[in-house]
């Protein structure tokens, strides 16, 4: 990883009004409150939170899909949250997106091959036919083969058609993607197909990838650094494996201890978080987490802690050099050899059958034995 | 009555959908002592909610059906039950709680007298009664100022505090048997540790048996005291929850275990299961994960038994234990 910053956030703001009575005043929610971060060229940056931290908004913030309240995003040398419309349009075949739902965000009545020709249309990127080389690339790429370019998004499972939304994003050349929960409406299976696909065009496209999920196993297997985000701030940023094993604020201790861990043995004593998030539109004076944190004292109820720099990482916490917090510890089941063995056994025929172009071959034949 | 007797007994139950042939459960058993809880688990598609509904007698029919086995509650087949018998049981001695609370719950309704009507129907106890009772209820399941969300509206609550009052509802007559379909998948880590913990200690307290039917083998690995592995309608592997993590045995148990990324360390790839749960009606007619297993030989094309491996640990593979097999060591090495 070089250490060049290749998008930058500064100061990003965005409210929402929740509720406009006809009299009185509207209510606002901060979705995002704040927010400086830098992304690195060439790395996968997370984004995790729990439901209503802001990290959807901050990843729409991030590539203009919405519009900032307050703050810059700067990109290639330029403010992208101050950009007029059509510069703005050149910059989309740099920052791409993929969403969280494949079946939403395809055009149904498109085929396949279509809705990834599409962005290069609207970039003026090609005459027909390098149009037409340049989706069957992709197509192959993401495991499926140039006869599907003819099929409609409805004959094609639901991993398939999230890997057609990742062509489709990086159709242009993009240089950073970045996806809202891009494999969590998939099954463990599918979703480790998507995962690995995705990590080899990231290779392959020397992309930059910022990925916002909530389940936290995926970004310790994709992430290079993480931001937990808590009601609109980012309160630690670290590298992935820092922050897994040793993490700095109490919020991130109480999201590790949260995961249900599938491994059968004694159970851990575990720092549970009490009660609920707190309302969004009326956060707590001081640091927000305050009103949940078992280490909080009479600072933390009045001082808003602000994210300063620790050893190779950023926290958000008054007393980050001095809690003793608690990681997750490694370690996978209490497998007995004869099991190894037969793991062994399975990561071994997997890779004789040629993995994922293989496995995506399987995938569509599958399919094509039903239509 | 005998006390080893289970108190659900579940014996080769298959639901077919009109128009297809191959069951999309087939002959699947399993039973339940009081005070256990069972985890079923699988992918989308794998027959587990449909197998909770039909216990339930939920099942959308037409057009899927019950086409065979039977299922022993408490001494009795609920199986082929009248709706009436049901209705009597159901919400009584069984009770059921879902994903999505919203969906669930009454939302014009207040919480308390959603609990309290549940109460009246099976216990016909006054009104102030049942009001006491839900008052209990809300406070069993931890939510705050209990005594005020009694009179809140479902849409006034947080998820979380959601699926703390159908907690409440579903526990609320002393229910024998629990059924909780993904119970906790639409929550939040920090709310679904929460809930978790919470129907823990609420077990342990009334003794129920619970049936817990998950996508996430973290959950099953924190609930569980026995584990049944659904793929494409079948059980294909079983057993107390030590037995099936530290030692599984089917191909799909494996996989499923292989392909989620590892919190420990970082791997540098996943291994997945290639390909699509078959269609339906495409499903071949003998093992069903064949199309999708890298161990496949022409004997997978006939209908693999569960057999018992000694520790009440059951597989539904030809090959198992993989390992022992002489001709995959070749494929492995």
């Amino acid at each position: 990883m070089s250490g060049d910053i290749i998008l930058r956030a500064e100061g990003l703001k965005r409210s929402f009004v929740t509720r406009k009575p006809l009299f009185g005043p509207a209510t606002v929610v901060q979705a995002v409150d704040g927010v400086d971060l830098s992304i690195l060229k060439g790395e996968t940056f997370a984004i995790v939170g729990e439901s209503g931290c802001g990290k959807s908004t901050l990843a729409r913030l991030l590539v203009r899909l919405i519009d900032p309240s307050e703050g810059s995003v700067w990109y290639d040398g330029a403010d992208i949250a101050q950009l007029p419309p059509e510069a703005l349009r050149a910059l989309r075949s740099d920052l791409q997106f993929i969403f969280q739902d494949p079946f939403s965000s395809l055009n149904p009545q498109m085929t396949v091959g279509a809705l990834i020709e599409e962005p290069l249309i609207t970039h003026g990127i090609g005459d027909k036919d390098e149009r037409r080389a340049r989706v069957d690339d992709l197509l192959t790429r993401i495991g499926l083969t140039p006869a599907h370019a003819d099929r409609y998004p409805h004959e094609f499972s639901g991993g398939q058609r999230q890997r057609v939304g990742i062509a489709r994003a990086l159709a242009t050349g993009p240089k950073v993607i970045i996806g809202d929960e891009p494999v969590s409406a998939l099954d463990v299976s599918i979703q480790a197909q998507v995962v690995n696909i995705l990590e080899d065009l990231k290779e392959a496209f020397g992309l930059t990838l910022v990925v916002i999920a909530h389940d936290l196993a995926v970004i310790r297997h994709m992430a290079d650094r993480v931001a937990v985000m808590y009601l609109g701030e980012i309160v630690e940023v670290a590298p992935a494996e820092g922050l897994f094993t040793a993490p700095r604020h109490p919020y991130t201790e109480t999201l590790l201890a949260a995961i249900p861990i599938a491994r059968v043995g004694p159970r851990r004593a575990k720092a549970r978080i009490e009660g609920d998030l707190p309302n969004p539109t009326a956060p707590p004076p001081g640091c927000r987490f305050h009103t949940r944190c078992s280490h909080a004292q009479d600072r933390c109820k009045t001082e808003r802690p602000t994210l300063r720099d620790l050893t190779g990482r950023q926290v958000a916490c008054h007393f980050a050099e001095t809690l003793d917090l608690t990681g997750l510890t490694g370690g996978d089941a209490a497998r007995s050899p004869s099991a190894r063995a037969r793991f062994a056994l399975y990561r071994a025929a997997r890779a004789q059958e040629g993995g994922i172009t293989a496995s995506e071959k399987t995938d569509s034949s599958t399919k094509e034995t039903l239509s | 009555m005998n006390l080893n007797a289970p108190l659900l007994d579940v014996r080769d139950l298959s639901i077919q959908v009109a128009g297809v042939r191959p069951p999309l459960v087939d002959r699947i058993s399993f039973s339940l002592r009081a005070g256990q809880t069972l985890c079923i688990v699988g992918e989308s598609g794998c027959g587990k909610s449909l197998t909770s509904l039909a216990l339930m007698g939920l099942l959308q029919t037409p057009p899927l059906s019950i086409a065979g086995g039977t299922a022993q509650f408490a001494g009795r087949d609920l199986l082929t039950m009248t709706r009436r018998e049901l209705g009597q049981v159901r919400g009584d001695r069984m009770a059921m709680i879902f994903q999505e609370p919203m969906s669930s719950l009454n939302p014009s309704l207040k919480i308390g007298e959603q609990i309290a009507e549940a109460v009246r129907r099976h216990k016909g106890v006054s009104r102030e009664a049942a009001r006491a009772r839900a008052l209990e209820m809300l406070e069993r399941v931890r939510i705050p100022a209990a005594a005020k969300r009694l009179d809140a509206y479902p849409h006034e609550l947080s998820g979380g505090m959601r699926q703390r009052a159908m907690i409440a509802m579903a526990l609320a007559n002393d229910p024998e048997l629990l059924i909780a379909d993904e119970p906790t998948t639409a929550l939040d880590v920090t709310i679904q540790a929460q809930i978790l913990d919470l129907m823990r200690d609420l077990q342990a307290e009334t003794g129920a048996a619970m049936i817990l039917i998950t996508h996430d083998l973290g959950v099953v690995a924190e609930m569980a005291d026995q584990v049944a592995v659904m793929y494409a309608g079948r059980i294909v592997e079983t057993g107390p929850v030590a037995q099936v993590f530290d030692d599984p045995q089917h191909p799909y148990t494996i996989g499923l275990m292989s392909s989620m990324p590892s919190l420990g360390a970082r791997s540098d790839r996943l291994v997945t299961i290639p390909g699509v749960v078959p269609q339906a009606a495409a499903m071949p007619d003998g093992c069903r994960f064949s199309t999708r297993c890298p161990f496949r030989t022409p004997i997978c094309d006939n209908v693999p038994p569960l057999t018992s491996l000694g520790n009440e640990h059951e597989v539904a593979c030809f090959h198992a234990p993989l390992e022992q097999t002489p001709k995959l060591r070749v494929v492995g090495a």
